[in-house]
């Protein structure tokens, strides 16, 4: 800058110009260092977030990854047992009795001072060894080795949730009962082994029998819908807009139509399901197929764009040297364009179904926030999906279910990091640069 | 039994491949110079049985319900429904409907049963009668086709005229379900604005969606005044805003311009992943994290926040927001001639100067089109907000307030039992018109701006 000053303007001049710039540079720079500083917190705070949401799922959502259980030699008492019907017998009580083992003086047979006791378990431990006697009814008049589940309150005790030293009367387990929670640890009966309830079962009122299958399954089905009906629709629309519509007004008007489709609130595509296919054409509530149609009207305008990205990536001297071989404008299509634009189209597709995975605004309208206790068969049967249950357990008063909402959203994350990384995967794999 | 159907057809199509494929090829052996290769007349008498038959199942399945209550009703003892109200009567046809369905509740009456019976026995009758039609028209359809064998059918260009058929109509289904959102929208609010006045949804500033449940009961006459609620959208908004564009827009600027190629690399697609996380994510966040610890620095500054405040519901969402507004300046930084960075560089201006005087300004269309693609998407934002914002409607700016926002009511208003003849139901689809043409004028205006912008460049 200062080598090239102009003769005419005089040495004076320039030397006075060149000085303005030198004393200036400095603070100029600074001011470009501070815009890049502004920059860097910018990235540095948006990439912290990222880390605090993770992390705190993280942290609170371990917990539930495991479960406590209390392990009882339950002798099934052939007394109590009804032969001629085996569900119904009175499996309470012998859980209680082998339990009151470890506690000699307390009364089992009085309910109330029992009572006391038993509430370590979860009133799911007599379905479980009603289970185990229904499945095996040879275990009749035997003593068994059985691991039922804590209840939530010892569960959280177990995991230190609840902590020993706050005041009893600010905890919700009171000194005898951590007591009596410790005369088992002592007794050595007390585990904490990997929560398969997790995944094995669906809903329940208590966060120690509560799993996510019924939402799992729920997911899967709407997730199947959306697919068997956006895809082929929107490959459809995609192959009629970029390859055969003519320029004209309608064309004009579906593509500006699709644009704005994309960008519609989740929560209107939610009322047009409740309106048209719940109350006009009579579709049941909360089931996975309405879910799934709603989800595949949103994700449509999705795969419509990334289709019509992919066959315009495949470049026209393909088009061009089939159409001169002699094949026909939909041969070229099917037999040329499409093969080729396939990796494009699938990727597109996966990440418009992770998109769908997440929804839930949609889904709560049409009622697949009921509380459901077993898993669907098929898509009529009502169900859940995960981000509907994920809003379920966030919503209930028991303090088991943070941890369980936690654990339930980082299933949902890694279902969405898996198929998104399928989807890079095909990227990278199949991506053709032409 | 519809999946004994489905499965009919598919044999049939398939069939209808096969045969008139072998037709052509012997045709073809015999010497005969046919116009088309013979798969495409097997394709043509394929899509002429499949394409026909799964149309009339579809519609058979959409009206086979109405048709058979219909019948069903016509059975009932005369005079069941003489003096009862809609909701009573749709009570019966629920119940009768539950028995076939075989959850009985206590002892019904014995007519019900019976109607019961007949309805189950009606859906039987309706099974096979669409599988036994799908078999004749199949039949038919297959006849008919393999008549069409002969040298001069032009196969392909009927196959082909199907097909193209078929992909004008998938690009018409998009029109089709905004036509079913405009109508379902439309309809509901035309029958809310019966019942309130359309003056006090607009302008009425006290937002109650209560109805009486009883016909006595005075005091819970419900005020459905919509001000309260759009304020608090706009609150809730504004936040979401005040975090996501300047971290966005500082974001695009380093990544744009002064990152290396490597942070740049590494960091962008990091970012993406804040846009892909679900929002049920985010909203669970915010209770979990973001309100308690807004709650606790409050309390240490000695301020008092309401435990649902806008701050906690608007900041998660800004940070969702990060990306989508990192992404758009970013490639409106990216769009302006690479003549005017280097004009002004070869000038003498520094980087930052030529970032902020010449690329900024010239990329500001672009930026905020994306920006008011943002704020669409902040006041459609559903899931953060409903669980991290409050319920109660109120009239105030403060975001230390706990306030409602209009995706949070519809979906309130909506969970649970949903008659559609109430105000309280029908006043959701109020709110949603109002979305719906809120997010829908500022979309257009933006992808507008977007590319007008685009095109000056390029």
């Amino acid at each position: 800058m200062t080598d090239i000053t102009p003769e005419q303007t005089g040495s004076n001049r320039s030397r006075s110009s060149t000085e303005l710039v030198r004393q200036s540079l400095a603070r100029r720079n600074r001011k470009q260092k501070v815009l890049q500083g502004f920059g860097i917190a910018a990235i540095f705070f948006a990439l912290s977030m990222l880390v605090i949401l993770v992390g705190s799922l993280i942290s609170t959502g371990y917990p539930a990854f495991t479960q406590t259980h209390v392990e009882l030699e339950v002798f099934v008492d052939p007394e109590e047992v009804d032969t001629e019907n085996l569900s119904r017998g009175n499996y309470d009580d012998m859980i209680a009795a082998s339990l009151g083992a470890y506690f000699p003086d307390v009364d089992m047979s009085s309910r109330i001072a029992s009572r006391e006791v038993t509430q370590v378990l979860s009133s799911g431990a007599q379905l479980k060894l009603r289970d185990r006697v229904l499945a095996d009814p040879s275990l009749i008049g035997e003593t068994i080795t059985i691991k039922v589940p804590a209840s939530d309150n010892f569960d959280q005790l177990n995991k230190g949730l609840i902590k020993r030293d706050t005041p009893e009367e600010n905890r919700r387990l009171n000194d005898a009962a951590i007591a009596n929670f410790d005369t088992l640890d002592a007794a050595g009966v007390i585990s904490a082994p990997l929560n398969t309830t997790l995944i094995t079962s669906a809903d329940s009122r208590f966060p120690e029998l509560a799993g996510l299958k019924g939402a799992l399954v729920g997911s899967f089905w709407a997730l199947l819908v959306c697919f068997v009906i956006s895809f082929p629709l929107g490959i459809g629309a995609a192959i009629y807009l970029e390859e055969f519509a003519p320029k004209n007004r309608l064309s004009d008007i579906i593509e500006i139509n699709i644009n704005n489709l994309a960008a519609v609130p989740s929560v209107v595509f939610g009322l047009l399901a409740l309106a048209v296919f719940l109350n006009w054409f009579g579709m049941p509530r909360s089931a996975p197929i309405v879910g799934g149609l709603t989800l595949a009207l949103m994700t449509l305008p999705t795969i419509i764009i990334a289709t019509r990205a992919a066959l315009k990536a495949v470049p026209p001297s393909i088009r061009e040297a089939a159409l001169g071989v002699g094949a026909s404008k939909q041969q070229v299509v099917f037999h040329h364009v499409l093969p080729l634009a396939m990796p494009g189209i699938l990727t597109g597709t996966i990440i418009g179904m992770a998109q769908a995975l997440g929804e839930t605004a949609p889904l709560l309208l049409i009622g697949m926030n009921a509380f459901i206790t077993s898993a669907p068969s098929g898509p009529f049967d009502s169900a859940t999906a995960l981000p509907t249950q994920i809003f379920i357990w966030a919503d209930s008063p028991e303090r088991g279910f943070v941890s369980r909402t936690s654990a339930a959203i980082l299933v949902l994350l890694t279902f969405l990091i898996f198929m998104n990384a399928i989807a890079i995967y095909l990227r990278s794999r199949f991506e053709r640069k032409w | 039994m519809v999946l004994f159907a489905f499965l009919l057809l598919f044999g049939a199509t398939m069939l209808a491949y096969f045969v008139n494929r072998r037709a052509a090829l012997s045709m073809r052996a015999g010497g005969a110079r046919l116009h088309s290769l013979e798969s495409f007349h097997g394709l043509f008498a394929a899509l002429s049985v499949l394409v026909p038959v799964f149309v009339g199942i579809l519609f058979w399945l959409v009206l086979e319900g109405a048709v058979v209550d219909l019948f069903m009703l016509r059975g009932l003892p005369a005079g069941t429904f003489d003096g009862l109200d809609s909701g009573a009567s749709q009570l019966i046809v629920a119940e009768i409907k539950s028995i076939a369905g075989g959850r009985v509740f206590g002892t019904p009456e014995a007519w019900k049963i019976e109607a019961a019976e007949r309805l189950v026995r009606y859906h039987r009758i309706a099974d096979w009668l669409l599988v036994a039609l799908v078999a004749i028209t199949a039949a038919i359809l297959l006849w008919v086709a393999r008549r069409s064998v002969v040298e001069q059918f032009r196969a392909r260009q009927g196959a082909e005229r199907i097909v193209l058929g078929l992909m004008i109509f998938c690009a018409t289904v998009a029109i089709f379900v905004t036509i079913g959102i405009v109508f379902a929208l439309t309809f509901e609010t035309i029958k809310f604005f019966q019942i309130v006045p359309i003056t006090e949804f607009l302008f009425g500033t006290s937002w109650e969606p209560q109805i009486p449940i009883r016909e006595d009961q005075v005091a819970a006459e419900g005020a459905f005044g919509a001000i309260p609620v759009f304020l608090g959208t706009i609150v809730i908004s504004a936040v979401a805003l005040f975090v996501a564009v300047p971290v966005g827009l500082m974001t695009a600027i380093y990544l744009n311009e002064f990152a290396p190629q490597r942070v740049r690399k590494s960091v962008k697609p990091v970012l993406e992943i804040l846009a892909g996380v679900p929002t049920v994510v985010y909203g669970f966040f915010a209770v979990l994290t973001v309100a308690p610890a807004i709650r606790q620095f409050a309390a240490s500054i000695g301020v008092d926040v309401a435990p649902n405040t806008a701050l906690a519901a608007g900041g998660v969402m800004g940070i969702m927001l990060i990306p989508f507004i990192s992404s758009f300046a970013d490639d409106a930084l990216s769009a302006v001639p690479r003549s005017l960075r280097d004009g002004a560089l070869a000038l003498g201006a520094t980087r930052g100067e030529m970032m902020l005087n010449v690329l900024f300004p010239a990329a500001i269309p672009g930026i905020v089109g994306g920006v008011l693609l943002a704020v669409s998407r902040a006041i459609g934002e559903t899931m953060i907000v409903v669980m991290a914002a409050g319920l109660i409607a109120k009239m105030t700016i403060n975001p230390l307030d706990s306030v409602t926002a209009v995706t949070v009511q519809i979906v309130t208003l909506l969970i649970g039992d949903t008659a559609f003849d109430n105000p309280k139901t029908l006043s959701a689809f109020a709110l949603g018109m109002m979305l719906f043409l809120a997010t829908l004028i500022i979309n257009i205006f933006a992808l507008r701006i977007v590319r007008k912008y685009r095109e000056i460049y390029d």
